[in-house]
């Protein structure tokens, strides 16, 4: 199978409005008779089935929580970026898009990066027409911060809370809806099965979580919003039931899977203390605007903080980048800490933290300054630690994040099942192999409300007059035959060990040979460590209770089984990739100086792998680079 | 560190509930209050027993799912945090530990300490939004929001929704949540002319739901994880008088 990205053709600029004056519509009358399946309700799911249901389809909404306004998007903190160039400080879309696409190490593609960076501008002004309460100034302009990897501020905030503020205005959007009857809203129901009827996405299989029922739904289009799969390494800055279920589903039916190795791990999140954490916080990056980063200068240096006078300090990442410091991107502040920290700089008591001080920010800026820019976080911080970050530096250590890779899909957010749309962090497509702060919100969002509703159309046109299935059609039968088979299996093992005891074998793994460094011997180590995994979970595991009741421990083990394959391909993905980029560095493409050897000449390439009955195959999918020329990416 | 869980088990919401005693001695101090149920949990896995449901999903405060009633008092015994932000620090050596789901008409128990706050989205899909569909934005900073506007709006609109205000109400009164949402979107000028609908119908959609009266004894803003004012109540009540007055 050749894969075509269904780039338009024209200049970079032109190459959105051209495809919108050019793809086929569905006039309104017609919409009506349109049913559209919207799996997950975050920030691109919720916004894709609001706007759906504002043009006139009739959309059938999922979600795992008990409402749609807890999905996952609430916890991002920093922002959502746009090139609005309000500070007058020379931003661009041009520039948001060259940022954007360094960031990513030269790994996405021109045209959709250059789209989001066209469509983030008129993002800001949707979101402050639905109420989002953007940070001003006094005369009731909008204001910005800066994010990592970037010289300019373009992010737009509110308080430490943007991802909650926007999933608000997205869930109330969605409310409206809800309201009008134009989206049947499905909670607590979780999607454990794509349904394909002749080639096409026609519906899925789900669990309700409440009955134990398992539910067929049909549809003549399935939009797959479900988030980020960091879970996979157990502790990680996502919600617990954050999982990749529904894009291995997808996966397994057809859907090609694109750099599953990408993930990012976030430099400033909570240091694990113990065996028992079930996850770890996140510490918005924007506090690296007025915290420096640091470590003492003396290898096992057990004094507290402040009686480290200034010229034992070590500030590696003013020291190493001197043009970004304490903003340089994730993945680089992140593996420099990693580095600190293996050298024998780590602080706390398990040595496994780095310093984020403030001293000199309130010093020069003042108390209220920073409680005004930061106030929650640092709440936030005392509630968890006990300790007050006005009076002591945090301690902040890497922790798993963001998944840039995710299903293929093409420039109108198609995977490769006809009719199967990935929207936000559960596709690959603008991030390339490492995000940039504040462009998490800004993607999901812009797929979500402006992409998908306008791409969507497209092929929705060549099916009018097709009435979608009955649920009673043998593809769906044999879709919940295998699911139900799935659960009876799970349920009869008996076995001896929980779920957790094996999501913490898995996720040590991971952690070790796939996360910030990576190595041929330590993933091929890891891919043998995680089919015997699989093969003893399948033997001796434990799930109590029923299925035909609400019963956490029965969802945990089907998220498990599905993360414990995914990780295979993660290590596989990792292994193939022979060079460093972005959030994946291989130790044996290093420089001297330990920083990341791209190399272009081979890898230049998205890498997207078929299922293949789980002898994965691997896709290239060439990108092009007719606008930017791929440089070292150097933040020094 | 050695514990007492007395925990509310309740196999559906047709079953009547009782408490259930569990003893756990391996607990520490650095471990969430939400761990410590997981490793309660996973040691009845081991026994062959079904585990606790209990509600949770971010852990980090933000996402509202979680929240259970401790020793009689919402989420514990700090005022204004959720309960994945306790951590058994909290709790002395050998305390007995009550815990039970939010109690509420409007909050019906599912199983164990999962309640239903399904009422809190039909509150909201009855007004808590502004009618404009994507695409018809005008330029941002062409509509002029103050920045104490903006900051007043903010404090609103970080409610997360968790339901401890109604569980902490002794007559389980959505006021705080219905006037936070209310006010939030009242006082920006993006929200301004749907004002009076909004209240009318969020505030009729609140009774409808079988939630209590607000007598205002304040329990809920100290509970309240995002700090939210009563004061935010007064003026739903003023908006709403003004609504009714000019009716028509």
């Amino acid at each position: 199978m050749k894969l075509d990205a269904k780039i338009p053709e024209g200049d970079l600029e032109q190459k959105w409005s051209k495809y919108q004056d050019k793809c086929k519509l569905v006039n309104t009358a017609n919409k009506k008779k349109f049913e559209i399946i919207v799996v997950g309700s975050g920030l691109s799911g919720a916004g894709a089935a609001a706007t759906l249901a504002e043009l006139g389809y009739k959309v059938n909404c999922f979600c795992y929580q008990d409402t749609p306004r807890r999905a996952h998007s609430v916890a991002a903190q920093g922002g959502v970026n746009a090139a609005k160039n309000y500070q007058h400080d020379g931003d661009s879309v041009w520039r948001m898009f060259y940022d954007t696409l360094k960031g990513g190490d030269f790994r996405s593609r021109e045209a959709n990066v250059y789209r989001l960076a066209q469509l983030s501008a008129p993002l800001i002004d949707h979101f402050s027409q639905q109420g989002v309460p953007f940070a001003r100034e006094y005369g009731g302009v909008l204001t910005n911060r800066s994010f990592g990897g970037v010289q300019v501020q373009r992010t737009f905030y509110a308080r430490g809370q943007t991802g909650q503020q926007l999933l608000v205005a997205a869930y109330s959007q969605l409310s409206k809806m809800v309201a009008s009857g134009g989206v049947t809203m499905n909670t607590r129901e979780e999607m454990l099965d794509l349904v394909i009827v002749d080639g096409k996405a026609r519906g899925i299989v789900t669990r309700d979580l409440v009955t134990g029922k398992i539910k067929k739904h049909s549809a003549h289009a399935v939009v797959l919003a479900t988030g980020g799969y960091s879970r996979v390494f157990r502790l990680s800055t996502l919600a617990i039931g954050c999982n990749g279920s529904a894009i291995w589903a997808a996966h397994k039916k057809g859907a090609f899977f694109a750099g599953p190795s990408f993930t990012q791990i976030h430099p400033t999140a909570l240091p694990q203390s113990s065996d028992t954490q079930s996850k770890l916080t996140l510490m918005s990056e924007s506090l690296r605007n007025d915290g420096r980063i640091w470590v003492p200068l003396k290898k096992g240096d057990s004094r507290n903080p402040e009686e480290i006078p200034e010229e034992e300090r070590d500030y590696y990442l003013e020291r190493k980048y001197p043009s970004f410091g304490n903003l340089s991107p994730r993945d680089i502040a992140s593996r420099a800490a990693k580095e600190r920290i293996d050298e024998g700089h780590g602080v706390g008591p398990l040595k496994n933290a780095v310093y984020l001080d403030f001293k000199h920010a309130i010093a020069k800026q003042g108390k209220e300054k920073i409680t005004d820019k930061y106030g929650n976080l640092f709440e936030m911080y005392l509630k968890i630690t006990g300790i007050d970050a006005y009076k002591q530096p945090m301690k902040i250590s890497p922790a798993a994040h963001f998944s840039m890779g995710g299903l293929w899909v093409d420039y109108e957010l198609m995977t490769t099942v006809n009719g199967l749309y990935a929207v936000g962090e559960a596709n690959y497509s603008d991030h390339g192999a490492n995000r940039l702060g504040a462009n998490s919100l800004l993607q999901a969002s812009i797929d979500g409300y402006f992409i998908l509703p306008n791409t969507i159309n497209n092929y929705l046109a060549g099916e009018l007059n097709q009435s979608i299935p009955n649920v009673d059609h043998d593809e769906f039968s044999k879709a919940e035959e295998s699911v139900k088979n799935k659960i009876e299996k799970l349920m009869n093992i008996n076995g001896s060990k929980t779920v957790d005891h094996f999501h913490r074998k898995l996720g040590n793994i991971m952690w070790q040979e796939c996360a910030m460094s990576r190595s041929k011997s330590g993933l091929e180590k890891a891919i043998k460590e995680i089919r015997d995994i699989k093969k003893s979970f399948w033997e001796e595991v434990s799930v109590t209770g029923s299925d035909k009741e609400l019963n956490p421990e029965l969802e945990k083990g089907l998220r498990l089984a599905d993360f414990i394959e995914l990780a295979e391909l993660m290590c596989v993905d990792a292994l193939q990739r022979e060079e460093s980029c972005g959030a994946h560095f291989r130790e044996e493409f290093q420089s001297s100086e330990g920083e990341a050897v791209r190399n272009d000449d081979e890898f230049s390439y998205v890498s997207a792998w078929e299922y293949n009955e789980g002898d994965f195959k691997l896709h290239k999918e060439e990108l092009k680079f007719e606008y930017v020329k791929p440089t070292v990416r150097s933040y020094k | 560190m050695r514990v007492t869980f007395k925990i509310w088990r309740q196999e559906s919401n047709s079953d009547d509930g009782r408490f259930v005693e569990y003893e756990v001695d391996n607990i520490s101090e650095e471990m969430s209050f939400l761990e410590a149920l997981d490793s309660l949990n996973e040691s009845l896995v081991q026994q062959g027993k079904g585990v606790i449901a209990f509600d949770h999903d971010c852990r980090e405060g933000i996402c509202g799912q979680c929240g259970v009633f401790i020793n009689g008092r919402a989420n514990g015994p700090h005022s204004n945090t959720t309960t994945c932000q306790l951590h058994m620090r909290s709790f002395k050596e050998g305390e007995v530990i009550v815990v039970e789901p939010w109690r509420a008409k409007a909050f019906p128990v599912i199983k164990d300490l999962v309640v239903d706050r399904s009422s809190f989205d039909r509150i909201i899909q009855s007004g808590g939004f502004i009618t404009a569909k994507t695409g018809t934005a005008p330029e941002a900073n062409s509509i002029l929001v103050g920045k104490d506007i903006a900051d007043s709006a903010m404090d609103m609109a970080a409610c997360i929704g968790c339901g401890a205000c109604v569980a902490t109400c002794k007559n389980s009164s959505a006021a705080l949540f219905t006037s936070a949402k209310i006010n939030h979107l009242n006082i920006l000028p993006q929200g301004k002319t749907e004002s009076s609908k909004r209240v009318l119908e969020m505030t009729e959609r609140m009774e409808l739901e079988d939630f209590g009266h607000c007598s205002f004894t304040g329990a809920c803003e100290i509970e309240c994880p995002e700090n939210i004012s009563i004061s935010n109540i007064a003026k739903m009540n003023f908006d709403l008088l003004k609504a009714k007055l000019f009716k028509g």
